[in-house]
């Protein structure tokens, strides 16, 4: 089977758009019948990792990956970069603003969620340029 | 419980998904924070939140929760209605306050059993 690659822009100027998406690429997920314990957890990491694209990074590109025996998000933005990584990582942490609190995010529980819902997380960032976060979920 | 059980212990209005009344509850999770729900909500069908906005239907789709009871009086709009319809969920509106409708719905049922079903490749 090859990879099937999802690919979606996302737009940081849409609050109200923020999500979506994951949730299409969730519904697709379904249609391509992968276990639902699997699907909810890739929805979940997309999703909060999109919402960090669109709350603290203006936008950015969400590529998911549907191997044999894994899936692989990337939320990938040219966004203003995370300065201390273990501080974000923190749970309760948060840089959102208000704007960002109306939408019911800025709790500072994104990243640790993604954390624990992937097997593997990665994030690289450099100030002033960007972050890339990288989850890998594995098909059991 | 059913979902019209719900609707009738909250003096509900239904906005959307009148023909899934009857399915059973299995769970309940009431958060207005999206990451709380997003963190903890899990073999659970029906989400009581006082917050309003689309993000609240993405985030109970993003962890299988069919069903919402929006509380405080809280009506959704037409877009959110359209966004829960097309994705074939319940919205249902409470004036009750938070504390009430979870009292109310758990004096009801203190026994509503997590949906086993749901994710049947758990670990
Ligand atoms: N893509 C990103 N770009 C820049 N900063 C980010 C990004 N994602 C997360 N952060 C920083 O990490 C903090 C913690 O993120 P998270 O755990 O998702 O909580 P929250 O989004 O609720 O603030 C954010 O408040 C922000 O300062
Ligand atoms: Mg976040």
């Amino acid at each position: 089977m090859q990879d099937i690659v999802f690919r979606s822009e996302v737009d940081g100027n849409d609050y109200q758009r923020a999500g979506e998406a994951s949730r299409h690429t969730k519904s697709a997920l379904k249609r391509l019948g992968l276990p639902p314990e699997i699907i909810r957890r890739v929805g979940v990491c997309m999703y909060e990792g999109e919402i960090n694209m669109v709350i603290h990074a203006d936008g950015g590109t969400a590529t998911l990956t549907v191997g044999i025996d894994k899936i692989v998000i990337e939320l990938k933005d040219h966004g203003p970069g995370i300065p201390d990584i273990d501080l974000a990582m923190q749970e309760g942490w948060s840089t959102a603003n208000t704007e960002a609190q109306t939408l019911g995010f800025g709790a500072g529980m994104g990243l640790p969620n993604m954390k624990r819902s992937s097997d593997e997380f990665k994030i690289d960032t450099v100030v002033g340029e960007g972050t890339t976060v990288t989850m890998t979920i594995y098909i059991k | 419980m059913t979902v019209r059980d719900v609707k009738e212990l909250l003096e509900a209005e239904v906005l959307c998904g009148e023909d899934r009344l009857d399915e059973e509850i299995c769970g309940c999770f009431a958060s207005d924070f999206m990451s709380d729900i997003l963190a903890f909500a899990r073999d659970q069908n029906l989400l009581i939140t006082g917050m309003l906005n689309p993000q609240v239907i993405r985030t109970a789709e993003m962890v299988d929760m069919p069903f919402i009871v929006f509380v405080r009086g809280k009506v959704p709009n037409e877009q959110m209605i359209e966004l829960a319809e097309e994705s074939g969920m319940v919205l249902l509106a409470s004036r009750f306050r938070m504390y009430s409708a979870c009292g109310i719905l758990f004096m009801h049922d203190p026994n509503t059993k997590p949906c086993k079903t749901l994710y049947s490749d758990q670990k």
